[in-house]
């Protein structure tokens, strides 16, 4: 099940009409989503079939039990008449893989709202679910929250080109080495290095903090919806079995009366169905429930956006104040006046004066260094750049990814209801018809 | 009220038709033609019961009673307070001099009534009063929803005794509904003393055991036992059902405002949420009206059937204990030789008053069951009704909730799909 991404690229052809305005482009994109999509996406259907237990040891010698998702590919191309589509591709995944997946887009991408993966424990359970990592109806809940999240990776008009990627769904062996040799761990952003950004940025981007606020007060306010959504479920399961002991006591009651017997009788036999159909009403609901958890992690996802800039920010800042000192350095050492204290000048009053010599090799040095600095200042500067118009890019999309597939999720859930209600007529309807024959 | 000194033995006073007073008028249709009392035999009587059977179509036009109990009133007195209802009458009935009569009458004045008319009638079924007090919960006699149900299950009581072909003619119910002063006529007739006496008696029947009984009483005395239990089960469920009700809308009044919290967060969003928010809130007055109907209706009707089961179970020991009496006597009456005629009277009488007893309960029973069937069911109906009601409500909510954002019912956006 693919979930709505109407993002697009300027790097995506149109198919077909070629001579088309903006906004009857931008029209297109919704209409047709499954049309455009990725190159990726018009090339191989993707999706996490099964999910299989293994056994067998893990890094310290010892033996664990884990699961395993098949992960199959597809070419996407006509099938002839009468013939067969052809076998897809299959490798086996396990949950750790994709979490190295992840890791490994947040650290390439990190201007980029990376897809979250699903929970890795049970949360937000009402008291009937299961909490138990190994629980069928949990494993087959993060299959398809698997499948979801390549299939967002896939449909993202920059991930989905990632070569590690492909890797990742084409290659079962050689993947693992393949993303170490990336080195992209090096590039992961020391904690020390972000939790100091936090403190001391000057001039932060308010559209960054505006988002970041913004981000935090959503995952607070999904995490309470959650949180009480499983409490409603929990209630209302309690209010439809309790319902299934009319149906017991009813059937005893019809046995010692006459008339009223066969009413009774089949009013139980009513009651005991309304209070199973519970059961599927809230399986449903788990479906979306985990539409509502999904855009709780991406909201992590935002915020790593977010801490990104803030660091790059945090850089940029540090290297224009050291430049600004060495420029400042360089005006003194050029004037010969000390405005600023320093042990160098210090020393040279209680020792005398250095030479001319020496001041002009330090001077030169410094020169260098400021040359440098620039640079420097210059590099960053753009990479902060850059970074904020490819994130504020990724941003916009996301926005409005978001915005539509809550918009379904809210949509599926009044059908939900609105079925739940018609279920709830049609047995009440029956039951009075039976109380009437009493 | 009769104005006879009281015998610890009252079984004598049934013996004496002309002087029991309730037994004076039987069938309402031959009183009103000619306005005096019917011949008091037993098997007079019994005939009476049958033609009333066979008319038995209860329409607006058969009623002859209107009864009301309403306007509950503190009363404080230096020693005690309680409340005092109204009681208007309005009726058609001949041997009422008026059409019309309004009381006031206390809880204690309802359980003498009903004292009374099962004294006089031990082997009829005499609807159930509301228990004195709540056990289970700290309910205050004065809390205002206590007195309701109190209220509405007096006032049901009324009209149930109204409604009885015997009891209506009880003489005591009449004065109960007239007398501007009751306690005057309470401190009269029968009472303590011989209920104490009946006491002694039933224990002392007891512990001797009933030679045989009918057959039909054993499969009656089968059927009370049972339906006691299912009774008191479905009224158990039906209670807990109510409670897991009110946790649910509990949780249910959290569940809305966050919606709401989050629409504040969003641009494009709100609308649908605050929709959804909007849909929750209403969905939970739904769910208040369903619990009310819950506790108005269903659970009353069952709790009077409760009620009805511990009458029936007394009434069955009243008339074995009948059984026993003549039994009793009619083995003295076998092994004594001195005596034999006076015995042998008495004995002749408790084989009548045995015959009677088991008559008017029969005939009773059939009606009583017919009662249940009608007020059970009309009771179980309403709740499916309000069920079918509650769910048609929220449907039509969720629905206009997904035209507002146009979208099909089915789930098909209409228009361009532009959100």
């Amino acid at each position: 099940m693919m979930m709505a991404d109407s993002g697009s690229s300027e790097e995506v052809a149109v198919i077909g009409n070629t001579d088309i305005t903006s906004t009857e482009s931008e029209n297109n994109i919704i209409n047709t989503m499954v049309e455009r999509g990725t190159a990726l996406l018009k090339k191989m259907e993707i999706n996490v079939a099964e999910a299989e237990k293994r056994t067998g040891k893990n890094t310290v010698n010892m033996q664990e039990t884990y699961t395993v998702y098949l992960i199959e590919t597809r070419p996407v191309e006509a099938v002839p008449e009468g013939g067969t589509p052809a076998a897809p591709d299959m490798l086996w995944r396990r949950y750790s893989e994709f979490e190295l997946l992840r890791t490994y887009l947040l650290v390439t991408y990190p201007f980029i709202v990376i897809p979250p993966l699903p929970e890795k424990r049970a949360e937000f359970v009402w008291h009937k679910l299961s909490a138990d990592n190994l629980d069928p109806d949990f494993v087959e809940r993060r299959r398809v929250g698997l499948e979801n999240f390549l299939l967002r990776v896939a449909s993202h008009p920059l991930l989905s080109n990632d070569k590690i990627f492909f890797l990742f769904l084409t290659e079962e062996k050689g993947w693992r080495d393949a993303v170490l040799e990336t080195g992209f761990q090096d590039k992961v952003d020391s904690r020390l290095k972000s939790l100091s950004a936090m403190f001391r940025v000057k001039n932060p981007d308010k559209r960054f903090t505006a988002l970041k606020q913004y981000s935090d007060e959503l995952n607070a306010v999904i995490s309470q919806l959650l949180r009480v959504r499983a409490k409603v479920a929990d209630r209302l399961y309690g209010v439809y079995k309790v319902h299934g002991n009319y149906g017991r006591v009813f059937s005893e009651w019809s046995a010692i009366e006459k008339e009223m017997g066969d009413g009774l009788q089949s009013a139980g036999h009513h009651m005991d169905t309304y209070a199973a159909s519970i059961d599927d009403i809230l399986e449903e609901e788990e479906h979306y429930a985990d539409q509502l958890k999904e855009y709780l992690f991406y909201t992590d996802a935002v915020r790593s956006v977010c801490k990104k800039h803030e660091l790059l920010q945090y850089e940029l800042e540090m290297v224009a104040q050291d430049l600004a000192y060495k420029k400042q350095q360089r005006e003194e050492l050029a004037t010969g006046t000390v405005r600023v204290f320093s042990l160098k000048g210090m020393t040279s009053k209680l020792f005398g004066q250095e030479s001319q010599e020496q001041r002009e090799s330090r001077l030169a040095a410094l020169e260098q260094s400021i040359q440098e600095g620039e640079e420097t200042v210059k590099e960053k500067n753009a990479e902060c750049q850059e970074f904020v118009r490819t994130a504020w890019k990724d941003i916009e999309r996301f926005k409005e990814q978001k915005d539509q597939d809550l918009r379904e999720a809210l949509i599926s859930y009044a059908i939900m209801q609105i079925s739940m209600c018609k279920k709830g007529i049609q047995v009440w309807s029956n039951a009075k018809e039976c109380f009437n024959k009493m | 009220m009769s104005g006879h000194a009281v015998p610890v033995d009252f079984s004598g006073h049934m013996l004496d038709l002309d002087e029991d007073e309730d037994l004076e008028v039987f069938s309402k249709n031959t009183s009103l033609a000619d306005g005096g009392p019917m011949p008091n035999s037993p098997s007079s009587l019994v005939n009476q019961y049958r033609l009333e059977e066979e008319e038995e179509q209860p329409g607006a036009d058969a009623k002859d009673f209107f009864i009301t109990v309403d306007n509950p009133e503190s009363h404080v007195t230096a020693i005690e307070t309680f409340i005092m209802y109204r009681v208007v009458t309005k009726t058609t009935r001949s041997e009422f001099d008026s059409s019309e009569y309004e009381v006031r009458r206390r809880y204690q004045d309802f359980l003498w009534l009903r004292g009374r008319l099962e004294e006089s009638h031990p082997t009829l079924i005499v609807h159930p009063l509301p228990e004195k007090f709540v056990m289970k919960g700290m309910v205050e006699r004065f809390n205002d929803g206590f007195i309701e149900t109190r209220r509405k299950a007096l006032h049901r009581f009324l009209n149930k005794i109204s409604e009885h072909p015997v009891l209506s003619y009880s003489q005591h119910f009449k004065v109960f509904l007239t007398a501007q002063e009751l306690t005057s006529h309470r401190k009269q007739g029968p009472g303590f003393l011989s209920r104490m006496g009946e006491t002694v008696r039933a224990v002392a029947n007891s512990v001797r055991g009933l030679r045989s009984r009918p057959e039909e009483f054993s499969v009656m005395q089968e059927y009370v036992d049972h339906f006691s239990t299912k009774i008191c089960s479905v009224d158990k469920v039906t209670q807990r059902i109510i409670k897991e009700q009110r946790e649910y809308l509990d949780e249910l009044r959290q569940y809305g405002p966050t919606y709401t919290q989050w629409a504040e967060l969003e641009e494009d969003l709100a609308e649908p949420l605050k929709g959804v928010a909007d849909c929750v809130e209403r969905c939970s007055q739904e769910t208040e009206e369903q619990i009310q109907q819950l506790s108005e209706v269903l659970v009353p009707a069952l709790h009077e059937y409760v009620l009805c089961a511990e009458t029936l179970k007394a009434v069955m020991r009243r008339r074995d204990n009948i059984q026993a009496e003549f039994e009793a006597k009619n083995e003295a009456l076998a092994s004594r030789k001195a005596d034999q005629d006076a015995l042998q009277e008495e004995v002749d009488g408790l084989a009548e008053r045995v015959e009677v007893a088991n008559t008017t309960l029969k005939e009773d029973w059939s009606r009583w069951q017919k009662a249940m069937r009608t007020d059970l069911r009309s009771a179980l109906i309403s709740t499916t009704e309000k069920n079918v009601d509650y769910y048609e409500k929220c449907l039509a909510v969720w629905e206009s909730f997904l035209l507002s954002l146009r979208v099909e019912p089915s789930g098909q956006e209409n228009g361009d799909g532009a959100s």
